[in-house]
């Protein structure tokens, strides 16, 4: 997990400013909100934060919002346009002088899964077509959080949700939002989580740094929605990396890159019983899902580590 | 004097170039797209300054239009009938921010069946989004209208998204000749754009569009907008005044047309309402004591002026180019309310559904709805509402299904033969 390019370098790079505000109505152990928090710390206080309905609605209520920068709430559909109209606005009124250029801000969508993987995919797709100027942040909590946790395009299979209570859980399978976007060539893509602070802080750090559509996806555990007690939180995302569940990766110039190799991987199982929501998968019957997917996980690190040594051969 | 014939679809986009937009967010639909063109064509070339974005929906094109007007911009768009439809969500949403956007409908007919031609249940479906209407009758007007839009929407007492309609082929396609305003003039009448309290500045955050908790805080925001809708009434009065004395057009809440000393009054919105004018005309010249109202102004609903202008007559007869199933016209809702228990109220407002989906209203069917309004009167009874179809047409249709071997039972669709 090593950039040579990056002012954060040790923890104690990591800014000791906390942008937003406590206090919110945000439920307790949060890995979205800790994401979210550490990600604004990184971006500044220049932001004009474009968000789409779902959990992070619920950080501005009016009269109060836990923002130092600017918000502006849209629908669940269309976040990447409200976008796209804020940059439009922010270029017209630079190119007439009608605002000088220290008061332009970043732009920044914020939305879950449900938004990012489904409903809201037609107005992503149209803004990485246009090459708009923007940052989308994405807290996967891997299914409808807002509404009590039913099954999204996000939702990992297997995984018991208000929506799929059967034996088996989720019959579809999480659906590959970063492969989506590298697909249309965007300027920047990266998965982070909150429980690995340096890493989020480099990938946030070169995401302002680069012009254009850039994709944060924040692994969001949720206590709420996934069933464990709040204060595992960050446990759960340490897991999540170190069994290989949550790649931390990135997409620049054509290529993707994991920051992040987990040398001994430990079991998912490690992972999947932390949690409410697989707890039917160790019950008599379900051995074969837990097999499927630790084999996944296998084959999709194979393919990685098979792709860095022949990377390096070529180097 | 520049005087053109123009399309009611170039008519719009001169008058988004004369009111000196910023910013045009666009999607293209039939029969809108003649608009976005027109200016894209003049961006390109270099005749008009402003920044045009194609998005990916009319839901994505009004967030664009809304977030952008939030941040500073003049804001200009336009749709028609489904796309109108597919961006309702943010109609609702755009009128909460207190965006003063305007947004061009080019009116058409709703699927199912899909259709292109013109009717108004599309533009009377935004009918409570919280947009203020103001509807057209002919090319000038829309023009015109969306100079005036512009002053409306701005107004510091008002700050709503103001909604120009215009019907389909009828206006879009059809060229009259329209007075050009001097670009000065114009832009002396709009003005520059300030974009007041709503703004996004790095140096002033604000939170915009924010969640409430619990309906007193919710009511309170949804009151605000009806009380600067109907402030609106008085403005535009204000505004339409000023428009006059620099360009001599004037555009009343209400367009009556040889109402003076009239027992029975038609009223009709948009083009279809120059039919009516015909008719009036003629049937004036038999001796009928007939005469128009045409409201400009839908939202707010000119209802003072209405109580005006109907007082003392003998009857009204409605005609509303769409329908609300299982009601009737909207528009004889809308009529009959506003002059329920009024002195001096019309005894009979009979309504007629006719001219959906571009069907003509033909003057004879003018002259029967005058009959048939002169009979109610007579009764003193407010007959039931009337759909306009003739037997021709529906000897047509069934002949049509006939060649094609495609008889059906009418009425429901589970009926059997």
């Amino acid at each position: 997990m090593k950039s040579i390019d990056s002012s954060f370098q040790r923890p104690r790079d990591l800014p000791d400013i906390h942008i937003l505000s406590s206090g919110t109505s945000i439920c307790a152990g949060c890995g979205g909100l800790q994401a979210i928090h550490e990600i604004l710390d990184i971006l500044g206080l220049k932001t004009v934060t474009v968000n789409a309905s779902g959990c992070m609605s619920l950080l501005s209520v009016y009269p109060f919002t836990p923002f130092s920068g600017s918000w502006l709430y849209t629908a669940m559909a269309s976040a990447p346009a409200g976008a796209q109209g804020v940059r439009d606005a922010l270029d017209r009124l630079l190119a007439k002088k009608r605002i000088s250029s220290d008061e332009d801000m970043q732009v920044v969508v914020l939305s879950g899964d449900g938004s990012a993987t489904g409903i809201g995919l037609s107005a992503t797709s149209g803004a990485i077509d246009r090459r708009l100027d923007f940052i989308y942040i994405c807290y996967d909590n891997e299914g409808y959080g807002n509404t009590g946790q039913q099954f999204s395009a996000g939702t990992p299979h297997g995984a018991r949700t208000t929506t799929s209570r059967g034996e088996h859980g989720y019959c579809g399978y999480k659906k590959d939002l970063f492969s989506i976007w590298k697909a249309n060539h965007p300027a920047y893509l990266a998965t982070v989580s909150g429980a690995e602070p340096l890493d989020l802080a480099r990938k946030i750090e070169k995401a302002k740094s680069i012009k254009g559509p850039s994709l944060i996806i924040a692994f969001s555990p949720c206590p709420t929605g996934w069933h464990f007690p709040p204060q595992e939180s960050i446990e759960i995302g340490k897991l999540a990396i170190r069994t290989g569940v949550w790649p931390l990766k990135e997409y620049e110039d054509g290529k993707v890159v994991h920051t992040y190799m987990p040398a001994r991987r430990l079991p998912v199982t490690e992972y999947l019983k932390k949690q409410g929501r697989f707890a039917h998968l160790f019950h008599p019957g379900n051995e074969y899902l837990i097999k499927e997917m630790q084999a996944e996980l296998d084959a999709y690190w194979a393919c990685v580590e098979k792709s860095v040594k022949s990377s390096e051969t070529k180097e | 004097m520049n005087k053109q014939m123009l399309t009611g679809n170039v008519a719009a986009a001169w008058g988004a170039r004369l009111a000196g937009i910023d910013y045009l967010p666009a999607f293209p639909i039939s029969p809108q797209t003649e608009i976005i063109e027109t200016v894209a064509e003049w961006i390109d070339t270099g005749v008009m300054d402003a920044t045009m974005t194609t998005l990916d929906s009319e839901h994505s094109m009004l967030t664009a239009a809304g977030g952008a007007a939030a941040t500073g911009v003049r804001v200009f768009t336009a749709t028609s009938s489904q796309g109108l439809l597919y961006g309702m969500e943010m109609m609702y949403a755009l009128a909460g921010w207190r965006v003063p956007l305007v947004l061009i409908n080019v009116s058409r007919g709703l699927g199912a069946p899909i259709t292109l031609e013109p009717d108004h249940n599309d533009v009377l479906a935004a009918r409570d989004s919280g947009f203020l209407q103001l509807h057209c009758s002919t090319c000038q007007e829309i023009l015109d209208s969306i100079l005036i839009a512009f002053r409306l929407a701005e107004d510091k007492r008002i700050r709503l998204p103001v909604l120009v309609n215009l019907d389909g082929f009828y206006l879009s396609y059809t060229r009259e000749p329209v007075i050009i305003p001097e670009p000065k003039e114009a832009r002396d009448f709009v003005g520059p754009y300030d974009p007041g309290t709503v703004r996004f500045k790095a140096d002033a955050p604000i939170s915009e569009a924010v969640a409430v908790l619990g309906g007193e805080a919710y009511s309170y925001f949804r009151y605000e907008v009806q009380v600067a809708a109907r402030k609106a009434l008085e403005v535009y009065e204000e505004i339409a005044a000023e428009f006059q004395a620099a360009f001599g057009r004037s555009y009343d809440k209400i367009d009556a047309y040889r109402a003076d000393g009239a027992e029975y009054l038609f009223l009709m919105i948009g083009s279809f309402a120059t039919k009516a004018m015909d008719a009036v005309d003629q049937l004036r010249a038999a001796g009928w004591k007939i005469g128009l109202l045409r409201p400009r102004l839908l939202r707010p609903f000119p209802d003072r002026d209405l109580r005006i202008l109907a007082a003392g007559r003998k009857g009204i007869a409605v005609v509303d180019q769409n329908l609300s199933f299982g009601r009737g016209g909207i528009l004889h809702t809308e009529v009959t309310s506003s002059l329920y228990g009024q002195p001096g109220a019309p005894p009979v407002i009979a309504g007629f559904v006719g001219g959906l989906g571009g069907r003509d209203i033909a003057a004879e069917e003018f002259y029967q709805m005058a009959e048939d309004l002169k009979k109610a009167c007579r009764k003193g009874v407010q007959p039931p509402m009337r759909l306009l179809y003739t037997a021709g047409e529906l000897t047509a249709m069934r002949k049509l299904q006939t060649i094609a071997h495609a008889v059906r039972p009418e009425g429901g669709r589970d009926e059997k033969h």
